[in-house]
């Protein structure tokens, strides 16, 4: 017996540890649900059933009632669909996007990269620089838009600055002018983010790559084209893929800027049309099938630019 | 390949910008001031003749602005709140917790953030205003908003640059868990603390579009909400829509502009981009 205490002491402890540490593992295990449990209920009641939601509101004929009234709502199948894509101002408000898409998107990309590059080789004023870019983007779009209401009226200091070049009519009541006036107003307010973007991307591009291109007499055009352009190409993906969510969602600037999407539909957006349509007049079957053809629409562009960004690599 | 003249472009560039950055915000204060809006080239300066406080007391008498600052603080109070504690506590499930599903829950924050709101927002809308009668509400208003998943990343990657060791030593000295993260944990991580307080207040603070559609009455309106009504209803009666606008958007503005200056080094770009990014 005397020969096998040695063992049996030897042996008892690693098999309490063995339990004991599957007790640990285990207790880990019902903590990390229970923490991250306030967060999955507020994700499955904000985000995943009202997805779900959305898609089955757009298959019915779905009206408000009183809470708790139970009443028969009927499957209509792809009506509301059939029905937003044949609505010409429904169509206005997607070509409306595309428009707002195109200028927001290309201006967002070029000049945040730029003024990202140039901000990163400066020391002076640095900070200085960094707040002014960013005090934008933090400041409500509802005050903003109360300057460039001040600006871009028919008597406001843009026209006065520009006199007899000045638009007629007005910038912001002009059938052409007001969706770029808007996308003009988003890509100044939105830029500082994505500068700072940049900024943190650039960080991780290797200061000997530029060496190198030094080395091999590239101009600064040239190693900014072939050195920080592709070195920040998975910020770019980033940037495109975000300004283009945030452009799609545009609901603020056309209801204050333009009126409410004036003049004569010129500046509606989708989201507007979906407020004024589900919330509005009540049918909120019809505007979340809107909604679903945008989100369609939406990832649909971010794939191409996906695609087309991979494509530039090989 | 730094010649003189490229500097010197780059200064122009570079300054140019801050301006067209700043400007906006000047003329935003210069206007609030203006008895007469005066909006030539001369307006620029302001104009001893011409300045006045009174815009600050129409704005107070068309929109309450006690009653908007109110609103909008007890929105972001109940955000920042539901963020901090939620959201820490998750951030520590996904740091520090070694259990199966949280790469799942992980990602899940991930996706999250680029799920569109407009198509959650006319669901949202029948849910929250309808079958729930939260319109006109402090809790409606702030559900969506409760826990912000930038959070809860920013908050995960905090954690997981402490080093184990201090966990460990933790538990062997008999803390539980929830010690641990409150005592030792969450003091060590108070710089993303601060940064998570700031977005949670902003954000909230900001918005305009969810709050807009679940309030009627003017006196659970949040600030940014009774201001976009004056914008589009009400500008027009008055003596001088101009200045009484942009006294009312000094006032929204002002507390952000105050607050990121003063807390500029907690807006770093690697947080709030890792929001979106991982």
């Amino acid at each position: 017996m005397s020969t096998v205490t040695p063992l049996a002491t030897a042996v008892a402890p690693r098999a309490a540890r063995g339990s004991e540490a599957r007790r640990h593992r285990a207790r880990q295990s019902v903590l990390g649900w229970l923490f991250s449990a306030p967060y999955l209920v507020f994700v499955a009641v904000i985000f995943a059933f009202p997805l779900g939601f959305a898609v089955y509101m757009s298959a019915h004929d779905y009206f408000f009632t009183a809470p708790g009234v139970n009443v028969n709502r009927p499957f209509v199948g792809m009506r509301n669909y059939v029905q937003a894509l044949t609505d010409p101002a429904v169509r206005r408000s997607f070509y409306n996007v595309l428009v707002f898409l195109l200028i927001n998107v290309t201006l967002t990309v070029v000049l945040s990269l730029v003024l990202a590059t140039l901000l990163n080789q400066v020391v002076h004023a640095r900070a200085f620089l960094r707040v002014s870019f960013y005090l934008p983007y933090l400041t409500a779009s509802v005050a903003l838009v109360g300057v460039w209401l001040f600006l871009f009226s028919g008597t406001g200091l843009i026209n006065q600055l520009l006199g007899p070049l000045a638009p007629n009519p007005s910038w912001l009541v002009n059938e052409r002018l007001a969706m770029p006036s808007i996308a003009l107003y988003v890509t100044w307010k939105g830029l500082g983010f994505y500068i700072l973007l940049y900024l943190a991307a650039l960080q991780n591009v290797g200061k000997e790559l530029y060496e190198a291109a030094a080395t091999d007499g590239a101009s600064r055009w040239q190693a900014f084209w072939n050195v920080t352009v592709p070195g920040v190409r998975s910020a770019t993906v980033l940037v495109l893929l975000l300004a283009t969510i945030t452009g799609a969602n545009l609901f603020t600037e056309p209801y204050l800027l333009t009126g409410g999407g004036g003049p004569n539909g010129a500046s509606t957006s989708p989201v507007l049309i979906m407020y004024q349509q589900g919330i509005q007049q009540g049918k909120p079957g019809y505007a979340a099938a809107i909604g679903v053809l945008l989100v369609i629409l939406t990832l649909g562009i971010a794939f191409l630019q996906n695609w087309l960004g991979r494509e530039k690599d090989s | 390949m730094t010649t003189r003249g490229g500097v010197l472009l780059r200064g122009v560039v570079l300054g140019l910008g801050a301006i067209l950055f700043l400007f906006p915000f000047y003329y935003m204060v210069l206007g609030s001031l203006q008895r007469e809006p005066n909006q030539s080239v001369a307006g620029l300066f302001p104009d001893p003749a011409n300045l006045t406080f009174s815009n600050y007391f129409d704005i107070n008498a068309r929109v309450n602005l006690l009653q908007g600052i109110a609103n909008s603080g007890v929105f972001a109070a109940g955000v920042i709140i539901g963020t901090a504690v939620f959201g820490s506590i998750a951030g520590y499930a996904l740091a520090v917790l070694e259990w199966r599903g949280r790469g799942a829950v992980f990602a899940l924050a991930l996706l999250v953030q680029v799920v569109p709101f407009q198509l959650l927002m006319v669901p949202l809308y029948v849910m929250i205003a309808r079958d729930y009668g939260l319109a006109d509400n402090y809790l409606g208003i702030m559900l969506p908003f409760l826990i912000n998943s930038t959070a809860v990343i920013i908050f995960r990657q905090y954690f997981l640059q402490l080093p184990k060791g201090i966990f460990e030593a933790a538990r062997i000295d008999g803390a539980s868990e929830w010690q641990v993260l409150t005592r030792v944990a969450l003091p060590l991580i108070r710089p993303a603390l601060v940064t998570v307080i700031l977005i949670s207040f902003i954000g909230p603070w900001n918005e305009f579009l969810w709050p807009f559609l679940v309030t009627k009455k003017a006196s659970m309106q949040p600030l940014a909400v009774s201001l976009a009504n004056f914008i589009s209803n009400v500008a027009n009666s008055t003596a001088n829509p101009f200045g009484t606008l942009l006294a009312g958007a000094v006032v929204l503005a002002l507390p952000v502009a105050i607050l990121f200056i003063v807390f500029q080094r907690y807006f770093v770009a690697s947080d709030l981009g890792s929001g979106v990014k991982g």
